[in-house]
Parts: C-alpha cells; structure tokens; sequence
C-alpha cells in the first residue's frame, strides 16, 4: 500500500513544512526587494539602497592592514604552512586554547577589563544564529517559552524557536518611556504566562539593544538580574554589539553588574556573543555561548559538534586578537567611526524633520516616521514601508517585523556603506524655506491617494532639493 | 522544576559509549615516539593524515586564496561580510563537480541542490530534522557509525531502528533484515521515515553493491519513505574505483524507469564531506544533496545554524577547481590508501587476526571474535579493556557501532605513521601470542613469560626506531 504518494507533506517534517523560519516577514521582505535591484552607484544608480542590514564596513582597512603584516595567521601561506596539518585536522570541540584565551582577552577588553572570562568557560558556535539556538536547547524543552522585550531582533523568532520548539513572550516597551523596560512590563509579562499555563524558563535581552541602539543601565541590569533570580528562571544576554558603543554612557555588561551580586544564582546567568559586528566579520560565523553552569558549557559544547568554527579561521582569529597594540587600536577606532557615522546620519536626518531614538551604541538608528502614518496601524506602517521600498529606493526594517508595539518606527542602518553612498542618502542641510516646503508637502501628501510622488517622498523623507544632486532619491524628480 | 532542558540533563548525547571513552583514555596517556613510547596509540580516530604534503605543495604553489586574494584584488572584505547560506558560488561549483570526478563522472550534480553545512555531523542531523518529525524512526543498518546515536537522534527527537547484518553474507544488507527492521520499528508504535546507509560504509570499509542499491530504492519505494546516503567516504575508495556505486547513479543512469520518477528522485539524498577525502575535519566542510526542493529549501534556512567559514570556502573554491591538482590528488589518495589498508591487513595476519575484505575507508572491520572467552558483549568489553590498558591501543569494539555479533573491531589505519602502526602490529601480535601461550601454561610461569616478552618486544622495538631513523620521515 503505497499512502500519500506524491504528497512532500507528509513527507517531511513539521518542522520543514512550517513558517517558523520567519523568512516570510517583512524583515527578509526587504532584503529581498534589495536582491532583486541592488544599488550600485554606477551600474545600478537607481537600484534599492540597502539599510536594513546590520553590517559593521567602517574598519576593513585596518583588518587588511593587520593581515598583511601577519601572514603567518594564516596557515597557508609560507609563513603559516608549517601549522597546516595540526590545524586542519583539529575538530577538537573544545576549540584551539589559543582561539578561546584570545576570545576571553577580547570580550574582557571590550568591556575595558572590568570583567575576567575563563576561557574555559567559552563555548564555540555558527555565529550567534548558532550560539542563540543552542542555548535555548539547553535551557528549555519544545513548548516552554522565553520572555524578550519588544521591540526584538526578527530572527530571534528562528533562532530562539524553530527548531527548539520554545516560543517567545513579548515585554511589550513603549515610547514614552525611550522603550526602556520596565519593572510593570516585567512582571506583567511574566504572571501572563503563568495565568496561561506557560512555563517560563527564563528572559532573553539585547544589550547594547537590537534594533534600539541603546544600552542597558546599571540600576535595570540589577533589576532583571534579581527579577531572573527570585523567580528562578534563566538570564541569557545578548551582548554581540557590546564593542559599537560609541558614545557615553559606556556599556555595562551582566557580568560587571553579578560581580557585586553575590546572593545571585550564577547558574542562571548566560552570555551570547560574536565577532559578526563588533568586528564586522560575519562570513567568518563565530559565535560563543559564555555560561556560569558548569552543566550548560558541558552540554553546549556538545552541541557544539554541529556548528563548529572552521579551524582555519580560529587560528587566524586567536592571531588577530592576541595582538593587544591591534585590538586597542581597532576598538578605538571603531567607536571613531561609528560616533561620526551616527552623528552625521543622525544631524542629517534632523535637518528634514525626521528624529530617531537618541541611542549611542549598534549599526543603526531607530527613527521615529510615526508623524508620516496615515493610519497608526501595522497596516499604515507597512504601506508606508512599502513605498519607502519602492519609490525612494531604500530597504529600511519596519517596527512591526521587530514586533514592535507601536506602529512607525524603522530600524534604518548605517555602517554598511560607505561614506559616498551614505551622502547620496542624506543631502547636506536645506534651507529654512525648503524645510518649510518639505513641511507642507507632508500634510499635502496624506490627504491625497496612497501613492506618493516620489519628489513628495524624497522631501518628506529624507533631502529635499539640491539641484547638484546625484541622489537617485531626488534623480526621479523631473 | 528541572533547571535545564531535558536534552541537557540527559544522556542522549551518546558520548558515554565506549567509543568515545577510548578516546578519553588516549587523551591521557597519548603515543609519541620519543616523549611517550609507550603511550597508548590512537586507531579510533576515521582520520586521512596521508596525503597533507601535496596539499602543502598545493598551498606553496597558490599563495593567493592564502591571503584572501582572487587575481590580484583583496577579496577579504568580500569574503569577511559574506553570510549568503546559498554559499560562495564559486565554491559550490568547485564542489559539484568534485563530487562528480569521485563518482568518474557517471552523475552530474546541480550547485542549486547543494546545501552546505558545518561538517557532515551538521549536514546528518539537519536532514533529520527536515524528514522526521520527533518520534519518528529512521532505520539503519548495523554495525553504523557511533556518532550517529547523537547526530540523527540527539536534538532531533527522532529514533533509530537497526537492520541488522551479518558476518554470514559480509553483512550485506538483506531484503529480510530491511523487512524485520521496518516490522519492529512498527511493533515499537514508530512510524519509519527513511533508511540511512553509509555508503562507503563506516565501519565495515566496503560499498554498497549494485543489488543492495537495488534493494534499497525497491525498499522506499514501497514503503514510501525516504533513502539519505551518507558518503563522506566516496573519495577513500581504493580498490576497484569502479566498484562505487552512489545511490544517486542508478537514478540517473539509462535506467528510464527509475531516471523519470521523480517521486523516488526526491526522497533520495546525500550527505558529503570532505574531512575524510581531503583530510580537513577542522575546516568543517560538509552539506546536503537533495532533489528535493523543499529540502533544499528547509535544509539551507537551517544551514543558517552552521554555515561555513567563508574564508575556508574560497580557499577550498580555488583548490578544488585546479582540476589537474584535484586529479592527481585522488590516485595518490587512492595509492596510499590501498598501501596502508594491505599493511594493517597482513600485519593483523601475521598475529592470526582477519579482516572483513574491504575496498575503502580508513579502517579495517577487524574480526577477533576467536579471541573472546565467550561469545558474547561482556567478554567483547574485557577484550576491549585488554586493548586500552594492557595492548596501549584504542580500537573501537563493535558494540559501541551497534554490531550484533560480538568480537568485531574497527582500526583506523591512515591517522598514524608507518612506524607506528608497524609497533600496533607488533604490540597486537605480542598480546595474541601471549594470550595463546596462557591457554598452555600455568599462570605464574605466564607472567614471567609476559614480562619477558614484554621486554623483548620493547626490545624489539627500540631496534625497529633505530632502524627506522635511518629511513626517510613518513608522514
């Protein structure tokens, strides 16, 4: 008896066959409208700019550099060859010790030495995408959830829940309070779950946040730590922008805040990082999971087995971050970089009218369009999105994809472009009477059909009306 | 309230089994030929550690993947920011048509249904998770790769049901066993997803013949199910090339009939690395060939789990597209292979030990059942123990790969020297001889002749250094 012939449904499994990949939202959307039509200037001056990525290009130069001068980092040049062979057999789990004591000295650095990690207590993953999935493999069983504030990080829904089969509880954070999260919000989230017959297994944040940009106060590190604490539950911090904080006030880690914490649970507390932004290395998929139980290094490393990083790139990576001269000066700069980045972006955007979370850490502002709705809904947002894709060319992220709760906010990055592309977005600063101009299209623009003219948009977006411009946003405009 | 997850408190992980305690154990006491000479020597370890002189002389040769180079630009900005889980292009391509040279031609594949993953462990559980919903069984015949316990079942939720084989027909899979599996795994309330072969096969050493293909593709195709071939092995095939048939052939041979029913196409997959081919478990290079596009699909949105370092994909791109280099490199591969299995073969002979006949893999299937006091797991363990403390070798025992028949041994040959596996000969043959030697006398007088011989055999072997000094380093 042959059943279901044909029929890949069944087939498969549930797992295959669902949505929880999440690739189907708006977030992905974007990115794809991107593919589709990428902007070069050049060969593509009208094709879809990319601001929905958040990719650390400010610092190759001085990688490149580092390169150079180090060819024995890699184990196949002339320099290195003699390495070959031990390391490209090694699949040791554990990871090269000089990869994960070069990992420790590095995330120590990164928080200005305030804190020591074990490099025994580092634990190799693919990525973050990696590192986040298996934490969640071994804190919680399929069906259990996890609390997360919003707005969150839209892959988090893959990561955290696709295959572990955990599902998110959202601490909805709001603008009036900057989104910070609050003691209510916490609590609130948390006897929702229990009325609801969930089993709460623990809290994940964002720190420096994803798609805020801001970074967590001492004061409210110690409030979720003893929140987790009293009520048992795990802590899981994700700290992958920890080293994009640019500006004041500097970043506190977990670790820095559980030092002076000594009633607390370390077995609770758990740290996520990565190399993809801090140093802009993404293709290279280092992810670690840093825990204080003992039992979760040991059954993460396990796991481990099924997403290790390439040795090669381990011991280039342990040569690379072993180099102190080097790391202070690419943290340096890094901040540089970004704090000028942002500024400019940031002042640019003011000029037009359009504001952003004040934030001073991550690849990307979180800008407020709200004023630009024509209804407060998702649906306003995404139509607003849409034409934002379509008609000025620009892929930005949509509150609604981070899970947001109120409708009109987009996460827009800029540090993965250069600084030529970056100008073709913001145009130097309009006069008072063009300002003014921008202003009273805007009110024109929404009483009139959805579609918008994309002189209309551009004014309203973004810079308006620079007769020299190369802008393809104000280029439509005949 | 348990405060990890089930997976994390639990033993599904499969590392408490005797395979990888062999491991441990070597981990303490290591082999080195002059720090420890007497230390334990590692024939556990599927490892090719013949051939990394060509592909030094390879990497002299090409300074430029080296230092992120492509003709004359800096391609390290490209390959630092590259994330795509589609992976490098030009990687796949290289890959495809790799995989094709291992298989003389006889299938091409498409770049489009390769999914790449971290190493074949990830490429394995990642297809589970896609074909089988938690509780669902795969079967498997036995002996099968230890790792596979945690690989296919671990994270996973799915089972494994044996098929079991035998020594009487070289443990061929037979259409019985396929049968008595699939009946089993129905008795147990498991609804069976799909047959996994290793192919070639780990730990037997031998490929699938043509009527087991055969059998196979008949077999799912009846029961509606799926058919993963996993061969990492394909490019250690030394004996009669020829004599490798990947699953993927006969589909797509002038078989019309199976060649057009793309039903049977899309159920079956394969899983490649190239850790055991080229030598480089570090670099984590494995993935997933599928015809079926919503595999592909699931397989590389997951892949996002593990992907590849893009700096080893645009390393292994250049190399694995020197066509010449990648030729050449296959008949060395497949000569020192064949060099090494012949020596473990006869020098396991010469101590009265078989072998089941293989033509590929980096180990032997070595039957040492006579050896046993009773046929039967515990005596299999005692034997075992012999081995990691007294003999100072660790071989893996047949129970730790599920085998039903006790007194089966795998032993890795092509992850040590000459030299050293000349001593593991010659330290096996000294335990053998000792041991028949014990039959006929009384105990005391056995000790006395064990430590006499223990000494001409340290004896013997410091000649045998001595003489080997004077011979050119074999890697």
């Amino acid at each position: 008896m042959i059943e279901n012939v044909g029929n890949d449904q069944v087939l498969l499994s549930k797992i295959a066959t669902s949505n929880h990949h999440g690739e189907n939202s708006e977030y992905f959307e974007g990115w794809k409208a991107y593919d589709r039509d990428p902007y070069h200037p050049t060969n593509n001056p009208n094709g879809v700019i990319q601001m929905g990525l958040a990719e650390n290009q400010l610092c190759f130069d001085l990688i490149n550099e580092w390169m150079m001068q180090n060819p024995q980092a890699s184990i196949c040049t002339h320099e290195g060859v003699h390495r070959f062979m031990d390391i490209a057999i090694f699949q040791d789990y554990h990871g090269l010790p000089e990869f994960r004591r070069a990992i420790a000295k590095f995330m120590g650095k990164v928080r200005d030495e305030r804190v020591i990690f074990d490099p025994n207590r580092i634990v190799m993953s693919g990525g973050a995408t990696g590192a986040n999935e298996t934490i969640i493999f071994c804190l919680a069983n399929p069906g259990d959830v996890f609390l997360i504030p919003s707005p969150y990080y839209p892959a988090f829904y893959r990561d955290l829940g696709w295959r572990t089969g955990v599902n998110l509880v959202p601490i909805p954070c709001k603008s009036s309070n900057n989104f910070q999260i609050t003691k209510e919000a916490l609590e609130s989230a948390y006897e929702d779950a229990l009325k609801k017959d969930l089993k709460v297994k623990g809290l994940i944040i964002t720190n420096p946040s994803n798609p805020l940009g801001t970074v967590l106060d001492k004061g409210t590190l110690r409030d979720l730590v003893t929140f987790i604490n009293d009520k048992r539950i795990h802590l899981v911090c994700d700290e992958i922008y920890a080293a994009t904080v640019f500006d004041p006030p500097r970043f506190t880690s977990v670790v820095e805040v559980i030092q002076d914490m000594p009633g607390i649970d370390r077995d609770l507390i758990h740290i996520i990082y990565s190399l993809s932004k801090d140093m802009g290395l993404p293709g290279f998929r280092v992810g670690i999971i840093y825990s204080y139980n003992d039992k979760v290094v040991i059954a993460a490393r396990r796991m481990s087995s099924f997403s290790l990083v390439s040795s090669q790139t381990q011991h280039m990576l342990a040569a690379l971050l072993s180099d102190d001269a080097f790391v202070n000066k690419f943290l340096g700069k890094s901040k540089e970089r970004l704090s000028k980045r942002y500024h400019h972006f940031t002042g640019q955007l003011a000029n037009v009218g359009i504001r952003c979370l004040r934030s001073n850490a991550g690849l990307y502002v979180w800008m407020n369009l709200q004023h630009l709705l024509k209804e407060a809904t998702v649906e306003g947002e995404l139509k607003l999105w849409k034409l934002i894709i379509n008609q000025v060319k620009t892929n930005m992220s949509p509150g609604s994809s981070f899970h947001c709760s109120e409708p009109g906010w987009f996460r827009v990055c800029f540090a993965n472009m250069d600084d030529d592309t970056l100008e073709k977005v913001v145009k130097s600063t309009p006069s008072p009477i063009n300002k003014k101009r921008g202003q009273m299209e805007l009110q024109l623009s929404f009483t009139g059909s959805d579609s918008l003219s994309i002189s209309q948009l551009g004014s309203l977006i973004l810079s308006p009306h620079s007769p020299s411009s190369e802008s393809p946003l104000v280029k439509g405009r005949t | 309230m348990k405060m990890l997850s089930r997976l994390a408190e639990s033993n599904s992980h499969g590392q408490d089994s005797s395979y990888f305690l062999g491991w441990e154990e070597y981990e303490k006491n290591p082999y080195h030929e002059s720090h420890n000479p007497d230390g334990m020597i590692q024939m556990g370890l599927a490892e090719n550690q013949l051939c990394f002189d060509l592909l030094e002389s390879w990497l002299a040769q090409n300074p430029e993947p080296a230092s992120f180079r492509h003709n004359g630009h800096s391609v390290f900005r490209d390959l630092a920011l590259f994330q795509d889980y589609r992976g490098l292009p030009q990687f796949k391509k290289a890959m495809v048509s790799y995989m094709s040279k291992l298989r003389g031609n006889r299938v091409t594949f498409d770049p489009a249904k390769l999914v790449l993953t971290a190493g074949a462990t990830s490429a394995n559980e990642t297809l589970i998770f896609c074909l089988a919903d938690p509780g669902e069984a795969v079967l498997l015949p036995t002996p099968y790769y230890p790792g596979f316990d945690r690989d296919l079942k671990w994270r996973t939720g799915a089972e494994i049901v044996p098929i079991k084989c035998t020594s009487s027909n070289g443990f061929r899979i037979t259409k019985s066993a396929l049968e008595e599996a699939y009946n089993s795994a129905k008795k147990q309330g498991l609804t069976v997803k799909g047959v996994l072969v290793t192919n070639p096969s780990n730990p037997l050493g031998t490929t699938l013949s043509k009527d087991e293909i055969n059998l196979l593709r008949t077999f799912i195709s009846s029961k509606n199910i799926h058919l993963i071939s996993d061969e990492i092995y394909a490019g250690t095939v030394f004996d009669h090339p020829a004599g490798f048939t990947s699953v993927m052939e006969p589909l797509m041979s002038s078989d019309k009939k199976w060649a057009n029913n793309k039903d049977i196409l899309n159920r079956v997959h394969i899983v490649f690395s190239l850790s055991k081919d080229l030598g480089l478990p570090g670099f984590r290079v494995g993935g997933i060939y599928s015809n079926d596009p919503m595999v592909v699909s699931a397989a590389t949105k997951m892949s996002s789990f593990g992907l590849v370092s893009a700096q080893t994909q645009h390393l292994l791109a250049s190399l694995l597209s020197d066509h010449r280099f990648m030729e050449s490199y296959i008949t060395q591969n497949q000569k020192r292979l064949r060099q090494r299995s012949s020596m473990l073969v006869s020098g396991l002979k010469r101590a009265g030990i078989s072998c089941l006949q293989s033509n590929s893999g980096l180990f032997c299937w070595v039957n040492m059942s006579h050896l046993l006091r009773t046929r039967t797991l515990e005596s299999e363990m005692e034997l075992w123990k012999d081995m990691v403390h007294k003999v100072k070798l660790n071989i893996s025992p047949g129970s730790s790969c599920h085998c039903s028949e006790p007194g089966w041994f795998r032993v890795c040959f092509a992850n040590l020297s000459e030299a050293t596996l000349d001593l593991a000969m010659q330290r096996i043959k000294d335990y053998v001889d000792a041991r028949l030697n014990k039959r006929s006398h009384s105990s005391s007088q056995c000790d006395v002749l064990r430590n006499s011989r223990r000494v001409r055999s340290l004896t013997k072997w410091v000649f045998r250094l001595s003489f080997d000094d004077k011979q050119p380093e074999e890697r």
